[in-house]
Formats: structure tokens, sequence, C-alpha cells
């Protein structure tokens, strides 16, 4: 199989413009009669459910939450990115492309991330213009925060909730199109599998979470909005119901995996305190923008922070890299906090967190600024902590928060399954081996507001007259499948809680494919992948019938799909010998501990085939062409 | 790390048409820093190694800001403090002390299971007008229209409502229109806002109206439980947007 990206001829900065100029239109006669499913409601799901629905098509959109509102981009704190240089302090287009393609560690494809540097500023446009009541300034215009690996402040903000502020906007843009019944909105309804029809994506399975009804749904395409697989790690700032599932199961049925083993740790989060924790919180990255980061010089040192003499403090960020300073980028702000831990100087209970001070900003700037500023994520660490930032400096630790890696798409976002379309945190397309901050609200929006309503007309256009119905013995067949699955989870009746597995399979997955990572280590996680698997199938507890809301079978039917993909995502890092972004191979370093890339080899993407149960899954490369950009040995010194 | 003991009254109900009971448990060993939904994890995996159904109960972000987890601790809808039931931690409670959890009672969110309601009434609410029209495509330079910063703040402040419902169920009328005034709050306050003005208010009040929600008698419960910190400020807006809208529909405006 050959991967093609179906990138457009001519220079880099005209791409997008060519493709919409000779993209396949839909007529709006046309557009009435084709069926688009959405799966999935965060940013990308509820903005592409919207914009196609006011465009004409028919859509269906699913999600497993009680409501569209709930998906996880509603917790992103900090902010979003956008090339509209309003601080004239010499952002561009070009500017934002480089610092992405740099931020990802010279991994991800040229053509897309220009396109979504290209779109920046409509999305925000298109925001404000829904009521996002962005950040301003007295006089009224917007204001704008700088976030890690740029040097310019390009972020736009609403307090330290943009992600709810830009989710509510979409979910209303959604929401009036359900009220003008143009989207057919499901509810409590999981994907379990994806319907393939002469090897085109023409439908999905679902399971009614509250009734346990399973049933199948048919479209002339499929978009998967699904988001990302951080909780592969069990602990991760995503939200407990995020899952694999949905891209699994495409996987499964022939979609790519690119990339898995390039996952994000960030570095700002509060410490793991102990083995009752269910899910880790994030202390935006913008509190660096005011937050210094140190730990104590001596190693083992256990004075309070306060009794520590400034020159016995290490601001090992600042001292490394003094340009950047405490905007280094997420993959080596964790990588540094990672090392002073490792070293013995780390604080708080098991020397595992370093210090984000604020003292010299609030005696800069006032305790009403830093208030107005960061007030609620303040709070929300003196609710967790029992302790106030205000009076000491926050403790923090790098945690898993998004996954880089997706199902390979090409530059129509379309998946190597004809008609799977995969946007979002879902796909892999755009922020390579490391995730710059604020640019995850941007590319889920890039891909439902402004991408995908251009390019689906390129799969529709060859699809008149093809379709199909749930009556087929594609659906019926599928949808036995899902049945028989759900009925041999229920069927193990074993003693152990689905969490229990989770836990354990999160431990193997942080020890070994977390943030430093070994030959060795990957190949003993890959063999207690395999063996927790098996007891899993053994010894499962699920209480309860299929025919009811039972939350520990649908955790149970997630946590499978993980033992299965934390396979992949080992094997992926295992073959990946390098280093790059967040993904760091011990064996691979500079002599002071940076990443080493190998670009004669590895300047590729690694898109990952599966070959049936029980069987190696297959490797598909598809090589990263430079034309613009030279790659370069990344530094933020 | 220290522990505690409690003693839960848990609310079970198999279905809207089932009788429910409170079950009650000695949840022993809690680890004193762990949430109030990591001791209700604790307590349902205990349930499932002895081969008893665990307590169904909403929950997903576990930060505070997705609206999904909801219900009623000892009388308090989302519990004691600021913030959603994920926000509540053990510490606030003494060792020993008797919990009793419920789920949220209002008539138009009819239960689910155990702890968890149906809120689609509200998904309905914002479906009637709860926005402003902007097709995708067509939308002037984000700084063509300067907003004040206090104005931006005030919309901010009304935005931040996450959807969880604990103002109607602390109401005792089910009140929603600490939830109805916020999204008009919000929208209203921003000059995008203006065109739907009059009958976002109208719209959005009498699809609350249908969905079963009472009115506001001014008990203040919905701001005292409000997770977001939403003031009852926007129901007085609500209450001037409604009647602005209606007046203009009866001296036959051209909005």
């Amino acid at each position: 199989m050959i991967l093609d990206a179906k990138i457009p001829e001519g220079p880099l900065e005209k791409k997008w413009t060519s493709f919409k100029n000779n993209a396949k239109l839909i007529s709006p006669a046309n557009k009435r009669k084709f069926k688009v499913i959405v799966v999935g409601t965060g940013l990308a799901g509820s903005s592409a459910s919207a914009t196609l629905a006011e465009l004409g098509y028919q859509v269906e959109t699913f999600c497993f939450h009680d409501s569209p509102r709930r998906a996880h981009s509603i917790a992103a704190q900090g902010g979003i990115n956008a090339a509209k240089n309003y601080q004239n302090d010499g952002d561009s287009i070009w500017r934002l492309f480089y610092d992405t393609i740099k931020g990802g560690d010279f991994r991800a494809r040229e053509a897309n991330v220009y396109r979504l540097a290209e779109v920046s500023g409509n999305i925000i446009d298109q925001c404000v213009s829904q009521g996002v009541p962005f950040a301003r300034e007295y006089g009224g215009q917007l204001t704008n925060r700088s976030f890690g690996g740029a040097q310019v402040s390009r972020t736009f903000y609403a307090k330290g909730q943009t992600g709810q502020q830009l989710l509510l906007g979409a979910y209303s843009a959604l929401s009036a199109q359900i009220g003008l019944g143009r989207v057919t909105m499901r509810e409590n309804s999981e994907m379990l599998d994806l319907v393939l029809v002469d090897g085109h994506a023409k439908g999905i399975v679902t399971r009614n979470l509250i009734t346990g009804e399973i049933s199948t749904h048919a479209a002339d395409t499929v978009l998967l909005c699904t988001g990302g697989y951080s909780n592969v790690y069990y602990l991760s700032t995503n939200a407990r119901g995020s899952n694999v599932t949905a891209t699994w199961r495409a996987h499964k049925r022939g979609a790519a995996f690119a990339n898995p083993c390039y996952t994000q740790i960030h570095p700002t989060c509060i410490p793991v305190a102990g083995d009752y924790q269910s899910k880790l919180t994030l202390m935006s990255e913008s509190l660096r923008n005011d937050g210094r980061v140190w730990v104590p010089k001596k190693k083992g040192d256990t004075r309070l922070p306060q009794d520590i003499p400034e020159e016995e403090r290490d601001y090992y960020l600042e001292r490394k890299y003094p340009s950047y300073g405490n905007l280094a980028p997420r993959d080596i702000a964790s990588r540094s906090a990672k090392e002073v831990c490792d070293e013995g100087r780390g604080v708080g209970p098991g020397g595992l967190g370093v210090y984000l001070d604020f003292s010299a900003a609030i005696a800069r700037l006032g305790e009403k600024t830093i208030r107005e500023r960061y007030g609620n994520l303040f709070e929300m660490y003196g609710n967790i902590t029992g302790e106030s930032a205000y009076e000491r400096p926050m403790r923090i630790y790098p945690a898993v928060h998004y996954t880089m890696g997706g199902l390979w798409v090409d530059y129509n976002l379309m998946s190597t399954i004809p008609g799977l379309h995969v946007l979002g945190e879902a796909n892999f397309s755009d922020h390579g081996a490391n995730r710059l901050g604020a640019s995850a609200l941007m590319q889920g929006l890039s891909d439902g507001y402004f991408v995908i309503p251009n390019t689906l007309g390129e799969y529709l256009s060859t699809q008149f007259g093809k379709k199909v119905s749930t009556d087929m013995p594609e659906f019926k067949k599928t949808e036995e499948e899902v049945r028989a699955r759900v009925e041999k989870l229920l069927a193990v009746k074993g003693t152990v809680p689905v969490d229990e597995f989770h836990r354990e399979l999160g431990l193997i997955i942080w020890n070994e494919c977390g943030m430093a990572r070994s030959e060795s280590g990957l190949k003993k996680a890959i063999a207690d992948v395999r063996a927790l698997r098996e007891r899993f199938w053994k010894e499962v507890a699920i209480p309860g019938t299929g025919t009811e809301l039972n939350q520990s079978l649908e955790r149970a039917g997630r946590v499978a799909d993980f033992l299965e993909f934390g396979e992949l995502m080992c094997i992926d890092a295992l073959t990946r010998e390098e280093s790059c972004g967040g993904h760091f191979r011990v064996e691979h370093q500079t002599a002071d501990g940076e990443a080493l890339r190998h670009d004669d080899k590895f300047a590729e993407v690694y898109a990952w085939m599966f070959q049936g149960e029980g069987n190696d899954p297959k490797l598909v490369r598809e090589e990263l062409k430079y034309e613009a950009v030279h790659l370069a040995t990344r530094s933020y010194k | 790390m220290s522990t505690m003991n409690f003693h839960l009254r848990l609310w079970k109900q198999k279905s809207a048409s089932d009788q429910g009971k409170f079950i009650e448990i000695h949840a022993t060993e809690i680890p004193s820093e762990c949430s109030f939904l990591e001791m209700l994890d604790i307590v349902n995996n205990r349930l499932t190694k002895e081969g008893k159904e665990p307590v169904s109960f909403a929950s997903d972000c576990r930060e505070g800001i997705c609206g999904t987890c909801h219900m009623v601790i000892n009388g308090v809808p989302q519990g004691p403090g600021r913030g959603a039931a994920c926000q509540v931690y053990m510490r606030k409670f003494t060792n020993g002390q008797t919990i009793t959890v419920e789920p949220f009672r209002a008539g138009a969110f009819p239960i689910v299971k155990d702890l968890v309601v149906n809120r689609s009434a509200y998904d309905r609410i914002i479906r009637s007008g709860g926005f402003i029209t902007e097709h995708t495509g067509g939308a002037p330079d984000a700084s063509a229209i300067l907003i004040p910063k206090p104005v931006a703040d005030a919309a901010m402040d009304a935005a931040a409502c996450i959807g969880c419902g604990a103002c109607a169920a602390a109401c005792p009328n089910s009140s929603a229109m600490l939830f109805v005034g916020a999204k008009v709050t919000h929208l209203g306050l921003l000059p995008q806002g203006q065109g739907e003005r009059k009958k976002r208010a109208r719209s959005m009040v009498r699809t609350m109206q249908e969905e079963g929600f009472g009115n506001c008698s001014n008990y203040y419960a919905c701001e005292a439980v409000c997770p977001a910190g939403v003031k009852a400020d926007v129901i007085s807006m609500l209450n001037r947007e409604y009647v602005r809208g209606e007046l203009s529909v009866a001296v036959g405006a051209i909005d």
C-alpha cells in the first residue's frame, strides 16, 4: 500500500488557495441528498456538524455524553493561537507555521501545518461573531498572551476557560442547527464499530448507554471527531470517559494508525498524590508567562520554599534555555523537570515535583492582576492541594495531556478507508512529534469550520447513486459482531473491577512508554500488556446487564480496546529508533541530554495497518518532504 | 497518609418508574486526600468485588468544567463549597460523619438510574434560541467591533455557566432562570447578540416553561449552589429582556 497524501501542487503559500480553486463542489441541491455521520461533539465534531448542516448536508451527530456540550475540549484552559499580529510584535502566518513545524520537531506535514496557520485568523473572527467573550483591553481591543515555543504574543483567551468558551460557541452553532431540524443529535450513543460497504465507510454501530440498545446508522460518509488516547496511561489530564474505541475500531476495519508513540507530557500538572487518584489536573501553560520554575540546588533539600534563599535556587529552564526561559516547549520543559527530579532535587511528597513560583510576578504586578489573570486556576489548585499559590509556590509535575498520533489522513482529512474522515486530535496530521500550547483548539476548529467543508466534496462527488441502507447484510453482520463482543464481556464474570486493569495498564505504559523510552523497557512493556490483556478477558468483573445504564460495561469495552492499542503504541516507539519531540529514546540523545533526531532515516510518518488478531501490524511509511523549511536541530537556547 | 471512615446513605433506583431507596454503606479506610467522586469509585470497586452492583453516578472531566457530574450531597446540589461535585474533597468532612447522597430532584430532570438524571431539557432550551446565528465563513475581522473590557468581562462571567442543572435542583420552584438568564445575559450584552435579542429571551422562556421549570421567587438558592459562580443578577436581566421582547410584540415593533 502506498500512502498518497494528496498534497496540492505549487508553492506552500498557494497550496490551500489553489486547492479551493480547483476543489470538487457539490451543488446546493445535491448537498441535501448527502448524509454525513459525525461522531463526537468536541471542537472538531461540533464545528463540523454545524458548518456542514449550514451548507445543507443532512447531518446525524453522535456523542457518548449526555449532552454535546460536555466533550473534553471544554477543559482546555489557556488559549488558542492565531496569526493576527494584533500586537504588532512581528507575527505572521509564516511564523505561526514555522513555530508549529519546529515545535513538532520537524515530524509534521508542511502543507497541513501551513493551512492551519492560514485559517487561524478566520477561527478568531468566527468565534467572536458567535459571541465568544475573549479577553479584551480597556479600549475594547482583543488582547493576547504568550505560549510555549513562541517569541510573540498570539494566544487569544477567555480567562482560564478558553476551551469552554470555544466549545460552547460551537455547541451554540450546533444547537441552532439541531433546533432547525438540520442536525439529528444522538446523545448517550457510543460508537462501537464502523460499517464498510465495498470497502467504503458507510455507517456505524452504536450502543445506547441508557437503554443498552445496539443499532446501526447509514450515511454517505463518516467523520470521526473522537479525540485522543491519553487515557491509555489511566492517569492523564483527559476526562474519565475519553477513549480510543472509535479510532481503534476503525483501525481494525482498515484505517492506518499513524505515529501512535507521539504523546505529549504536559509539564505543569498537579503531582500525583496517591493510588486512589482517578485523574490528573492540568495547570495551564499560560501560568509560565508569570510563574518561574525552580528546584533547590541542593539534593534532598527539605526546607520550605520560602526558607530557601535566592542563590540556592536553580531556575533551571531560565538557566538552560535563556532565550525562551520558562516558556520552553512542553516536551523540553517536561523532560527537564524529570531530570532534576531524577537527580534527587524534586520537591514535595516522593520528590516528584518542581516549584512554579509567582512571588516575583505578584511583587511586580500586584496580587490583583495575578488574580484576574489566573484566579480560577489558583482556586482549582487550592481546592485540590489545600495550599494557596498566592502564598507559596505551586508544586507541579509533568502528566500525559495530549496525543499527536492518530488515524492517518491525507490533505483532505480522509483516512486510508475511503469515506472515513478524521478530524481534530483523532487524526495525526498537524503537530508532528510535539504540539505547541494553544494549538489543539486551533486545529480542532480549523478542521471542523474551514477544512472539511472544503475537502468533503472530493469524496462525495464520487458517490452519486451509491446510497446504502441499514438493511444491507454488511450492517447486519457488523451489528452482530458488536453484540457478540458485548455479550463476551458480560460472560467473563470475573472478580476484578475494570479500574484495576486500567490502572495496571497505565503504569506499564507510563513507566516504559512515557517520558523516557528504551528498547528493553518497550519489549518488556509489550509482553506485560499482552499478559494483562489475557488476564482481563478471564478475570474482569462486570456486574449488571447489557440492557440498562451499566458504567462497568462501558468502561470494560474501552479498557479492552486500550489493552490492544497500548501494544501498538509500544511497537511504534520501539521501531522509531530516534528521539524527537515527546518521543525520547534514551539510546538517542546528545551529550547534554537533548533529543537526537535521525532525519536521514526517520523523516517519515509511521502508519500501521491492522493484519488480523494475533498478527503483527504492518508498517507503511509516508515520506515527509520539506520544501519550504530547512530541517534544523531544534534549539531554544 | 491518613484515612477516614464514613457512614454513607446512597440512593439506589433502577429506573424512573421504579421506587428508589437509600442503601447504607460503611465506607472505611478512605484516604483523607481523595475527592468525593474518588471515594465513590473506591466504594463502587468494593461493591463490584463483593459481586454487588455499583451505584451509578455521572462524571467526566473531574475538574469542574464539563458539568457532567450532578448529585445532592447532604442536601446541597453539587455538595459543600464552590465547584461541582467533582471538586468536593473528603477533607471537608469529619471522620465518622454520615453523608447522604441523592440525585437532583426536579420534575424536569427525570431519574435515569441511581444518582443519574436526564438534563436534556437544558439542551432544548438552548436550541430554542441560546445562540447567535452566524454561518461559518462570513464573519468580519475580529477587531472590527470594539467591546469594552467591563462589558466583555460581564459577558464572560455569565458565559461561565457549566450547564450542570444545580440551579434548578436547588430551587424550591425548580426554576431554570439562572441557567436561562446566564445565556440571555452573555449574548445580550455583546454587540453581536443584538440582532436576535428580543426573540431569544421570549423563545427561551417559552421553552423553559414547556419543559416544566418553575419561575423565580427570589430564594437565591441557585446563586448559592452555582458551581460557576453565576450571579442572580442575570435573572433580573432575563426579566428585563423578556418584558422588552413581549412589549415589542405587543406594540407591533419590527423585531
